[in-house]
């Protein structure tokens, strides 16, 4: 029988220490969806999401309400509309009225956020892809909830560099559109390498061809949890610290399980995977950065910080895997700089720079996260920043992303405010030096020779 | 049917239990097992209850007993057990 002290805890974490379920996303397959003629495909998008995800923020609200855990979001991934629209779309304006269609559903169904306005172009582009990805800048400066992923290389493709060097000129142009909202769009898109199929979170979720006609994907948080179970084993050696993330990483996982399944069998759609991903709030205590202090760190961004971020991730991994029947997504610690209070104190006081990040996203889930740099960086340079972490991710056979956010208007010393979970970005240095040859030659690289496992 | 767990945090006072129970009795909530201390005058319940007799809708239920914490001056949490199990039982 459950003790007192099991409930106490318990209830400690989630009032006092933000235990919380980050997003329950349902994962929608569009294919059947697909027709030439653009009205019909839009119509048959709004029917499909509005019918497959009409509970789903009300059965949210309802595991909120009855195991007294908070769901911070519900969303709603989709097929790559790359795919969905080619037989439909001649050009980008064609794809840009699926994304007011995909703004429509979301708000009919009360999601904050649906992604997968997305196109998957680790070898080459398609017609399609091309079009989606020129239309990107308009689609996401005139819809709301929206968000857009681009998966530019892969460890068993290689990186299609001419779609590098595009996205950055796409970053570049979404910033420009949104610069009246500084330059918010490009917080709603994320350039990948190696992107998972089953991603929960956003603005990078995505539901993949593999997947099936509808599922539920629950990404769990905890970084209040970790750092106050830490701060119990003050001056420990390292197999305490690492016995303590892992143990705390099963209960918090443990919650994200129980959620994910409910959801499930309420929503008669399956259950797909829990993704254990630490995802921070600017919400003081839920910060990855304060779990990476907590460990010894003066501030993150010191020397060490990447040994600790690395163990982190590991634990968490560890203890996550025993807790769920299935594990997937981006799964790991996120260090989004907007969005993690510690990050963004980092920075500002001169401790974080976004080579350091670089470094950090060898070993962590992701990539550069919700960076602001000068609006002045040139698309040149942003392609060599995709590149970079490209290689990282495909090199190490992982997950990298990029999602900076040029800042049009501000420099070096100005921040940004995004509001909400998406927080408060200070501007940070980047790289004068010249890329353009580099970025200019076109192709692909091809894949690692560890890629060739047959 | 899960059980549900139903915690009372707050100031010690007089009659906090024949409150809550007596809400609880009226709805046809089954108290199977208290478990309380109280630490430096602050009380600290666990009650675990069976809901499956009781005809009134759970978020009702839920909203009632917060009502009530309210007017007692505590914090009374109704949860279902498996938040609890599944987080400290393998």
């Amino acid at each position: 029988m459950i003790s007192l002290f099991e409930v106490t805890e318990t209830n400690q974490m989630i009032e006092q220490e933000q235990l919380d379920v980050r997003t329950i996303t349902m994962g929608i397959g569009l294919l059947d969806c697909v027709d030439a003629d653009l009205d019909a495909l839009n119509k048959n998008i709004s029917e499909k999401i509005t019918r497959t995800a009409r509970d789903l923020v009300a059965v949210g609200d309802a595991i909120e309400l009855e195991y007294g855990i908070p769901i911070v979001n519900t969303r709603i991934s989709v097929t790559p509309i790359a795919l969905v629209g080619a037989g439909a779309c001649t050009c980008p304006e064609d794809f840009a009225t699926i994304a007011t269609t995909l703004d429509e559903a979301a708000r009919a169904t009360g999601v904050d956020f649906l992604g997968g306005y997305s196109a998957l172009v680790s070898k080459g582009m398609t017609p399609a892809d091309e079009h989606l990805i020129a239309s990107i800048p308009e689609a996401l400066a005139s819809t709301e909830r929206v968000c857009s992923s681009v998966n530019i290389g892969s460890t068993k493709t290689g990186i299609n560099m001419d779609a590098v060097r595009r996205m950055g000129e796409i970053v570049k142009a979404t910033a420009e559109a949104t610069a009246d909202a500084g330059s918010v769009g490009c917080a709603k898109l994320v350039v990948f390498c190696n992107a998972p199929d089953d991603n929960p979170f956003m603005a990078g979720a995505f539901h993949g061809v593999t997947e099936p006609d509808a599922v539920v994907h629950v990404g769990v948080s905890g970084p209040g949890v970790i750092t106050c179970a830490l701060q119990e084993v003050r001056g420990a050696n390292f197999e305490v610290l690492c016995e303590t993330v892992k143990k705390t990483a099963f209960k918090v996982t443990r919650a994200g399980q129980l959620v994910a399944q409910e959801a499930s069998r309420r929503l008669g759609v399956p259950f797909g995977i829990v993704d254990l991903s630490l995802a921070p709030t600017p919400a003081v205590g839920d910060s990855v950065a304060g779990i990476l202090e907590e460990m010894g760190l003066e501030s993150v961004g010191a020397p060490g910080t990447t040994a600790a971020l690395a163990l982190l991730t590991d634990q968490v991994k560890k203890g996550g895997v025993m807790a769920s029947s299935f594990v997937g997504g981006l799964s790991g610690a996120f260090i989004p700089v907007s969005e993690d209070r510690g990050m963004a104190d980092a920075v500002m006081r001169g401790a974080l720079s976004i080579e350091k990040l670089e470094a950090m996203t060898c070993v962590c889930s992701v990539g550069l996260d919700m960076i602001a740099v000068p609006g002045t960086t040139s698309a040149a340079t942003i392609a060599g920043i995709i590149a970079d972490e490209a290689a990282i991710g495909m090199i190490n056979q992982k997950t990298t992303a990029v999602r900076l956010i040029p800042a049009i208007g501000r420099d070096v010393g100005d921040t940004v405010e995004f509001g909400g979970l998406l927080g408060r970005a200070p501007v940070q240095r980047v790289s004068t030096v010249g890329c353009e040859a580099f970025i200019n030659r076109g192709g692909r690289i091809p894949a690692p020779i560890h890629s060739f496992r047959n | 049917m899960s059980k549900t767990i139903i915690t009372v945090v707050g100031k010690d006072a007089v009659g906090i239990i024949a409150k809550v129970c007596t809400y609880l009795a009226g709805n046809q909530v089954n108290v199977e097992d208290i478990s309380q201390t109280i630490v430096q005058g602050y009380f600290n319940m666990m009650m675990i209850v069976d809901t499956s007799g009781s005809a009134t809708p759970y978020a009702e239920m839920v909203a009632d007993l917060d009502d009530l914490g309210d007017a007692i001056g505590v914090k009374i949490r109704c949860q279902r057990e498996d938040i609890f199990t599944k987080m400290h039982r393998i």
